[in-house]
């Protein structure tokens, strides 16, 4: 289906505002996200990383600016951006129904719902888990499980606000594989972290907030080396280079 | 003192014997009381999930109000369908009154407001959790509440059970419209009224112990049941 829509990145913001309770919390970004390599979106707490997040997906509309896809968001009634929470939001029902809930209101036909489900479990390598509850799962599992309800859909853009921050570095390191492989089969990746080994790990290029404006965007290498913003440098010094 | 003692000897006496008359008594009242519970979820339920999810100018109002009328009073509830159900009111044709019906009708407008505004209090929460999962997945505010009440189903469950507390334990709306008439209308509550005014104690007490057990019985059910579904599904 993607091949025959039109194609849905570019992602272009053009000066966006964000305002709430009166405060400005992005302020005038404009930036454009191009299929391919995986961005990560980088900045001190309040900076705006979740709020840009949201505002790509959809969750909250700019008080100023646009935010616009180069293609239609939906296919087939199917959306062609998915996101993936700091803190999964679980159904309180089965792992496979909480894939399958998702599936249905992307419109899949209920005969096929159980096997993509079944397939985007195994992915996430959570598939012995299927018929548990998700509300029974470790935190671990159940991000794992938001990956696998998000893989499911195949979105072609999917955006993760800091997936890994409540996980230990076990139950981070089988995130990142799953998100790695989503990277190989061809969806672009938008992710915000604050971990800079996962950046390494993880990133191609980064964006980096502060005080809600871009103050910089290079290749990870470079920025996490010798960015060129003093804002960006205040941050790597602050942050464990280790962690 | 004396007099609770003997009381409570005779109560315990009379529930012992599995007396028909009692029986019948405790049988209605919970006929009517359930059914009351039943109708007034049934309405109730998918207008407090309706409710939480949805934004309207009034809104506010509205949450407010319901949760006011929880407290409303029996006897002017009871007062209001007499008026309807009466001969020469606008329902008055059905001639309902002084029936177990018109008792249903009652309480279940007694009832509605609690399930009304405790559902819309659990389905907030919820929603507070789910919205941006839901609005990501492009759900509906109608899906959105069904998930939601699906999802609070444990807590409904208490919330239907203050409703049915609420109507099982009031007097004043069954004694107006359904007029306390022995074999007809009587329930724990008109009984236990009358009898205490004629001065039978033994019979109120012992319908007031059963009342209470009842309560305690269902809730206490439902707590384990809940319990139960909490473990299994967290």
């Amino acid at each position: 289906m993607p091949g025959i829509a039109p194609p849905l990145l570019p992602l272009t913001l053009r000066d966006v505002v964000f305002e709430a309770g009166g405060k400005r919390i992005l302020d005038g970004v404009s930036l454009t996200i191009d299929p391919g390599p995986r961005t990560l979106v980088m900045g001190p707490n309040g900076s705006g990383k979740s709020v840009l997040l949201r505002l790509c997906h959809g969750l909250l509309l700019p008080s100023a600016g646009t935010v616009g896809f180069s293609g239609p968001e939906y296919v087939n009634g199917r959306r062609r951006h998915a996101m993936v929470f700091q803190r999964p939001v679980m159904l309180r029902r089965s792992v496979l129904a909480n894939v399958t809930y998702g599936l249905a209101l992307a419109g899949v036909a209920i005969s096929e719902r159980t096997k993509i489900a079944g397939e985007a479990l195994a992915r996430a390598g959570i598939a012995h888990l299927a018929l548990q509850p998700a509300r029974v799962l470790s935190g671990g599992e159940q991000q794992r499980l938001a990956l696998a309800r998000a893989w499911a859909l195949r979105p072609e853009l999917l955006l993760l606000d800091e997936p890994t921050a409540n996980l230990d570095p076990a139950a981070t390191m089988a995130i990142e594989s799953v998100i790695q492989a989503m990277h190989e089969a061809g969806t672009k990746v938008v992710m915000v972290t604050h971990n800079l080994g996962q950046a390494h790990r993880l990133g191609d290029e980064v964006v980096f907030l502060d005080g809600g404006r871009v103050a910089e965007r290079a290749p990870v290498d470079v920025l996490l080396r010798s960015p060129a913003s003093r804002e960006a440098a205040r941050f790597l010094e602050a942050e464990l280079p280790w962690s | 003192m004396g007099d609770f003692a003997a009381a409570s000897r005779a109560a315990v006496e009379l529930l012992a014997s599995g007396d028909p008359k009692l029986l019948e008594i405790v049988a209605l009242s919970l006929q009517v009381s359930l059914s009351a519970a039943l109708i007034a979820s049934v309405i109730g339920l998918p207008l407090g999930a309706a409710l939480a999810v949805s934004r309207f100018p009034g809104r506010r109002t509205l949450v407010v109000v319901t949760n006011a009328l929880m407290g409303l009073p029996p006897v002017v509830v009871g007062l209001v369908v007499y008026l309807l159900l009466s001969r020469a009111g606008p329902l008055g044709e059905l001639g309902l009154l002084f029936t177990p019906q018109a008792m249903v009708i009652a309480q279940s407008i007694l009832v509605l407001p609690i399930v009304v505004a405790l559902t819309r209090q659990a389905a907030e929460d919820a929603w507070a959790e789910y919205r941006d999962l839901l609005h990501s997945l492009g759900a509906a505010p109608l899906r959105s509440a069904v998930t939601l009440l699906w999802d609070i189903r444990h807590s409904l469950l208490t919330t239907v059970l203050a409703g049915f507390g609420r109507a099982a334990a009031e007097v004043g709306a069954v004694m107006i419209v359904g007029g306390n008439i022995d074999g007809v209308t009587r329930v724990m509550t008109t009984a236990i009224a009358l009898e205490t005014s004629k001065g039978d104690l033994p019979l109120a007490l012992g319908l007031g112990t059963v009342l209470i057990s009842v309560v305690v019985a269902v809730n206490a059910v439902a707590y384990l049941l809940r319990e139960a579904a909490m473990r299994r599904y967290g």
